[in-house]
């Protein structure tokens, strides 16, 4: 019968097979589960030295006095709990009062330049959409602020806002009698409209950059079904791009929203370590505080309280635009 | 196979991390064998950092043709000094020797990153008698071991304009009031020519004038117990008397309190475009780079208030200079107080007080960066009895920085135009003040 004597074969075979197979499968599928996690290991390692462990060592940092009588021997600074936290946002004292200040100038800073690179990076974009002679020669010289080196743009801001050589105030007043004296733009609050101009300058090619390609994946036949509905420019603009656009809108907002409101080089760069009060932007507050008062302690609880506040506004963001294209 | 090379570049790397890690904790100081080498970080005092490379660099090979020990040199811009010494203190990774800015030694010997000049340690230097007691005194705080020993010695002087004096019919100043009537009489804004060039942008200049200011005033910035005293009369009366060159006396060019990096106003003062310049004297470096010859400016010291306000001092300078420092943790500790002690011989002062223009900071030194008799002899009186150490506290760095912002600001509310009243100083000094009370 060849159905007896096959069977036992086939059970032999495979009464072999589950008596090896499952452990040697159990083996390889370990292994197969732990491989995702050794890959991103050395990842994780790196991600823990650089980003995370220092971002530990500042919030232990801001639980210390760490002041100059204890950055020779960290470990004797005497342990302050909250003792920082309760300086940087008492804001009837000098140092929290400074510290709002300061926080306020980086909102207004922060709202102007990004409401306004927005608006510059769409208009350039939406008038270069069209191919027209010169397109490829205007986006370049567009993106030129955003290419070069941020200290080699600013410095260079920093020489033309000079009050006596300046090449603004020679236009102002020499060229165009505007002004009867020159003004001063780095010092008082002017300090403040050269700072937001010099940022405007810098990072609204980059909006322009983000916009111009998310512009290239609207589908022209849109624009065409759009055209022959009887939909105006204006409505086209409103409905078809905008809509469009809302993607990259929405994380292009959210980083020159970070990018900004933490802009270190801008006002270092033009004022120096330590800015007139009208430009007092917050990272640079922080750093005064760390670096020109040598109180590292008060310092790491500012940028604590920093990063707290851009964690709920990125979080609050992220969840309302979310939702609302979820509700779309 | 493969889990076992993924496992070992795993170890591989975590090693690598902790080892990169645990790097952060040792000291950069190497000694190969029987030659030891030196790591020194000198301040810019030349007229550019390749210049302090050129100076120093053959005396440092005399150094080590003497001693053996070879000095690795890196020279370091005033704008960065404070900030990597600073870094080196907080990571312990600094080098064996440094130059500090002598205000700086009483915040920095706070820190305890420097090694202290016990009596050994002084007599290994060649003894502490060997130093100008004015010099010596800004080595660190009173009644503790000083932590830096001066180096090169500076003071404040007032620069004139011998030609555009002698135009006007005026006299050096002698008092304050002749001060103001010269630079009044000098100012032509049309001509865009003023009496006075001062470096308005910058906190320290602002700071060294409130405090000279504020001591011809009566005024001190901190009390016996080291409590700072920003607001009391003497040191806004010396506050506005500086601002109101700018302010109530118009012969500042208004554009002045953009200057913060140096050259500006030596350079304006070179070019005639200002008649009296308050600096200390390596400006001699600047204003000869800039084409202005010894013979062509005159120094006489910063004149006071005539008649002297009630407790005020004739003080026209305070002892300014830099100092050298052994860090802590130098493994090399006999070969910096050698190097200390060859820098500081009268002979190696001879040959460096010339080319960085600096006063000779050890006794019989004589001040030798200038051919001007007159010249010399006016900042020698400066340093032996018109200049006193600022004040010799740990919160120092704090009151230069908080204190010169404050001037810094009031500056710059005088050049756009607003009175400065003494309201405004005081309560410019009581923000400056409130800053302090956390330091």
């Amino acid at each position: 019968m060849p159905v007896t004597t096959i069977d036992p074969i086939s059970a032999d075979s495979t009464a072999g097979v589950p008596a090896t197979a499952p452990a040697r499968r159990r083996r390889r599928s370990r292994w197969k589960g732990s491989t995702p996690y050794l890959l991103v290991l050395p990842a994780i390692l790196l991600e823990l030295t650089i980003h995370i462990i220092p971002m530990l060592v500042g919030i232990w940092m801001s639980f210390i006095q760490l002041t100059q009588f204890f950055i020779a021997n960290w470990s004797e600074a005497p342990f302050v709990g909250l003792g920082n936290y309760k300086i940087a946002v008492n804001f009837s004292r000098p140092i929290g009062q400074a510290l709002l200040h300061s926080f306020t100038v980086s909102i207004l800073y922060t709202l102007i330049v990004v409401g306004l690179a927005w608006l510059f990076g769409m208009s350039a974009a939406a008038v270069l959409q069209n191919g027209f002679r010169g397109r490829g020669g205007l986006r370049t010289i567009f993106l030129i602020p955003y290419s070069l080196p941020i200290y080699a743009g600013v410095i260079t801001w920093s020489f033309m806002l000079q009050r006596d050589n300046g090449l603004v105030n020679h236009v102002l007043m020499t060229n165009l009698h505007l002004v009867d004296s020159p003004p001063f733009w780095l010092i008082g609050n002017n300090a403040f409209v050269s700072m937001a101009v010099v940022a405007l300058w810098r990072s609204w090619p980059f909006a322009f950059l983000m916009i111009m390609a998310g512009m290239q994946s609207i589908p022209d036949e849109v624009y065409q079904a759009a055209a022959v509905d009887g939909a105006s420019v204006w409505q086209q603009l409103r409905y078809i791009t905008l809509g469009m656009l809302r993607p990259v809108n929405v994380v292009l907002i959210l980083m020159l929203f970070l990018w900004t409101f933490n802009d270190f080089n801008t006002p270092f760069v033009l004022f120096g370590a330590t800015p007139p009060a009208s430009a007092d932007l917050i990272s640079i507050h922080i750093y005064d505080n760390s670096f020109v008062n040598w109180n590292f302690g008060l310092g790491a609880a500012m940028s604590v309280l920093l990063l707290l506040f851009l964690l709920v506004v990125t979080g609050a963001y992220l969840l309302i635009t979310n939702r609302r294209s979820r509700r779309a | 196979m493969k889990a076992r090379l993924i496992g070992t570049v795993v170890t591989v790397l975590a090693l690598t991390a902790t080892a990169s890690c645990s790097g952060g904790g040792t000291s950069t100081t190497s000694s190969s064998g029987g030659g030891k080498t030196l790591t020194y970080w000198a301040s810019n005092q030349g007229t550019s950092l390749e210049n302090d490379k050129a100076v120093l660099g053959p005396e440092l090979a005399k150094f080590e043709k003497q001693t053996g020990v070879k000095v690795n040199l890196s020279v370091i811009g005033w704008p960065d000094l404070l900030n990597k010494i600073l870094a080196a203190t907080t990571s312990g990774q600094g080098p064996d020797v440094l130059n500090i800015g002598n205000t700086w030694a009483s915040s920095l010997q706070a820190t305890g990153a420097f090694m202290p000049f016990d009596a050994k340690a002084l007599t290994a230097i060649g003894g502490q008698d060997k130093f100008v007691p004015a010099s010596f005194a800004t080595g660190g705080a009173a009644g503790k071991p000083v932590t830096s020993v001066p180096l090169y010695g500076l003071v404040y002087g007032l620069y004139y304009n011998k030609k555009m004096f002698a135009d006007a019919g005026l006299k050096p100043p002698t008092t304050w009031q002749e001060l103001q009537s010269a630079a009044t009489k000098l100012t032509d804004p049309a001509k865009k020519q003023y009496g006075m060039v001062l470096e308005g942008g910058s906190y320290t200049e602002s700071v060294h004038f409130a405090w000279i200011f504020g001591r011809q005033n009566g005024g001190q910035p901190f009390d016996a117990a080291g409590k700072p005293t920003f607001t009391s009369p003497g040191m806004v009366a010396g506050v506005k008397q500086y601002v109101d060159l700018l302010g109530k006396d118009k012969v500042v060019n208004p554009s002045n309190v953009q200057y913060k990096n140096g050259p500006e106003a030596p350079g304006d003062f070179a070019k005639g475009k200002a008649a009296m310049l308050m600096s200390q004297n390596n400006a001699d470096n600047t204003l000869q780079a800039d084409g202005m010859k010894s013979s062509e400016y005159g120094v006489v010291p910063i004149p006071t208030p005539s008649p002297l306000p009630a407790g005020g001092k004739d003080v026209a300078s305070f002892v300014a200079g830099i100092n050298l420092s052994i860090f802590k943790n130098s493994k090399n500790q006999d070969a910096a107080l050698k190097l200390v002690k060859f820098l500081t011989s009268a002979q190696e002062q001879a040959i460096l007080d010339k080319p960085f223009t600096a006063l000779p900071v050890v006794k019989g030194g004589t001040v030798n960066f200038t051919d001007d008799k007159t010249e010399a002899a006016a900042f020698a009186l400066v340093l032996a009895t018109k200049a006193e150490p600022l004040p010799l506290v740990p919160s120092e760095s704090a009151f230069e920085t908080n204190v010169g912002n404050a001037v810094n600001g009031l500056l710059a509310q005088a050049a756009t135009g607003k009175d400065v009243t003494t309201a405004d100083i005081t309560k410019a000094m009581q923000e400056a003040q409130d800053k302090m009370a956390t330091g």
